[in-house]
């Protein structure tokens, strides 16, 4: 995270357009979405696209823990996203960091306006996302991951929330970035996206872009949510759903 | 950190936005007076202080010989950290920094970083073991609503203002001379918080319409014009068009806030009997 962004050149597409993975650059990854896979918990969902691999549990809307964080008219949302020591190359200290306490808001914050949170004034919903392996994108998955769990716990939402990170890597525009990618790319956009109400609810940029670039990034991003999302609509009718080799239209 | 939606005020707030004329008179995208500080912090090797309207933030750099990181050997090391004081709003509490703290901290690191603010290949002594460590502590000291904008000021003003003294290598030994140089300034990259209350978009908001604000979303530009950082924060949702107007509106407010902050920077300079 310290620099080296634009110390080291990496050829992350090879001639033939291929990423490091084989994948074209308008290819997602592997996207598999289970639910309701745990037992203690209100709802429950696992993500596994590419390599990350993510559980998510959720519980509530239940009675706070604490009463003075209740909020008189509606329910207050906590989530908590952590990464396992185990899912990084270089084992990860299991005390927060501060990326993690950063990465909890943005995803409480890209959560929060699909869910109907004024019909149940003074409970706690506690959304826990547990990062088992890491291979880029874990905000994203997290929070198509999350937005899933949430359904399968009953709360009532505006619409699902599908995540995707894009950006740009050895100059082309590609979507879902890996970690190397996301490490060694000139810009990393990760969006999350109500589809059906075709809001934003979660924009992040690093790196470099020109105005244009970033609004055709933009336009893939909510377009690999809407792809996103059927799998979660399938995932959330069938109990589990996966998808390979989802390419958007078009082309560069 | 909650308020409670007192619905009237949101009302004015919001009658005052439709019109187009805030409650102080300001428009929609219009900044309060803008006015810098430069090294206000002697014991500092570089501050700068910056007020928005009522928001009043201070910077000091501080620069110390460590080691680099093993995936960057060769370059210096720039850690942003930030402190919301309890003097500064009954909303801050003592202790260790909350997620407030840390987003705007780590926001504002993202925005120098690939703003390509300052050289740190410049802070190298001796690769893989000794470079200068620049330490970015942003102080709020007076909450009066735009955080994000004032403090990205404050830091590359503080930055602008640093001085660290020459060193001089014999082997592994470094020494360090009285004498000081200023960093290696790249580029300027510059804020602009685009907030959302209902269907308006505007800037800056006073600490009142800060609390019916349903998101932000701030943009740093550099002097190309090129976007370098984003982050949208507070539970709200943007439409494409909303972040399109959003990014226009950084771009031409970013050039302004950009020449504003050199004027009074080369005006200080003067007034010091520098070049």
């Amino acid at each position: 995270m310290f620099g080296g962004l634009y110390t080291t050149e990496r050829k992350l597409i090879n001639e033939n357009g291929l990423r490091l993975d084989g994948r074209r650059w308008n290819e997602l990854r592997p996207l598999k979405i289970e639910v309701g896979i745990l037992s203690n918990v209100d709802g429950s969902a696992r993500i596994i696209q590419g390599r990350t691999h993510i559980l998510v549990g959720v519980y509530g809307p239940r009675e706070s823990f604490a009463k003075h964080i209740n909020l008189p008219d509606r329910a207050m949302i906590r989530c908590r996203y952590r990464m396992a020591p185990f899912s990084v190359e270089e084992r990860k200290s299991p005390a927060p960091s501060r990326r993690e306490i950063e990465l909890s808001k943005v995803i409480r914050e890209a959560l929060e306006p699909a869910i109907i949170v004024d019909e149940f004034p003074r409970t706690t919903i506690d959304i826990f996302i547990e990062v088992l392996e890491a291979d880029g994108g874990t905000r994203c998955a997290s929070i198509t991951a999350a937005s899933v769990a949430l359904a399968d716990a009953g709360i009532p939402m505006r619409d699902l929330v599908a995540a995707c990170a894009v950006g740009k890597v050895n100059g082309q525009m590609v979507i879902d970035l890996s970690d190397l990618e996301d490490k060694y790319g000139e810009a990393d956009v990760p969006v999350a996206c109500m589809p059906n109400k075709n809001m934003i609810t979660l924009l992040q940029m690093d790196g470099v872009l020109s105005v244009d670039e970033f609004t055709n990034l933009i336009k893939l991003a909510m377009e690999s949510c809407k792809r996103i999302n059927e799998v979660q609509r399938n995932a959330l009718k069938n109990g589990v759903w996966e998808a390979k080799g989802i390419i958007l239209e078009g082309s560069l | 950190m909650t308020t409670l939606s007192i619905p009237i005020n949101r009302d004015l707030v919001l009658a005052s936005l439709s019109k187009g004329v805030r409650t102080d008179n300001r428009g929609l995208f219009d900044y309060r007076p803008i006015k810098f500080e430069f090294n206000v912090i002697s014991k500092a090797n570089g501050s700068a202080s910056v007020r928005i309207g009522d928001t009043y933030v201070l910077v000091g750099v501080k620069a110390e010989i460590g080691k680099p990181f093993p995936d960057t050997p060769n370059e210096g090391v720039l850690i942003v950290n930030s402190e919301f004081v309890p003097l500064a709003s009954p909303q801050f509490e003592a202790g260790p920094p909350d997620e407030n703290s840390i987003e705007l901290a780590r926001v504002i690191d993202r925005g120098l970083r690939h703003g390509n603010a300052i050289d740190l290949k410049d802070l190298c002594i001796i690769p893989n073991e000794k470079v200068w460590i620049l330490w970015v502590d942003i102080y709020i000291l007076d909450h009066g609503g735009d955080l994000f904008d004032a403090t990205s000021l404050a830091s590359l003003a503080a930055l602008m203002t640093t001085q660290i003294p020459v060193t001089v290598v014999e082997g592994t030994q470094v020494s360090l001379h009285e004498e000081k140089r200023p960093l290696k300034i790249n580029d300027y990259p510059i804020s602009v918080t685009v907030n959302k209350i209902g269907q308006y978009l505007f800037l800056d908001p006073t600490l009142e319409e800060l609390n019916f604000v349903e998101t932000r979303i701030t943009i740093f530009t550099n002097s190309k014009k090129e976007i370098c950082a984003i982050q949208k924060g507070l539970p709200g949702a943007l439409s494409f068009d909303e972040i399109s107007k959003a990014v226009e509106i950084a771009k031409s407010k970013g050039e302004e806030l950009r020449l504003t902050l050199l004027d009074s920077f080369n005006n200080w300079k003067k007034s010091m009997g520098g070049i």
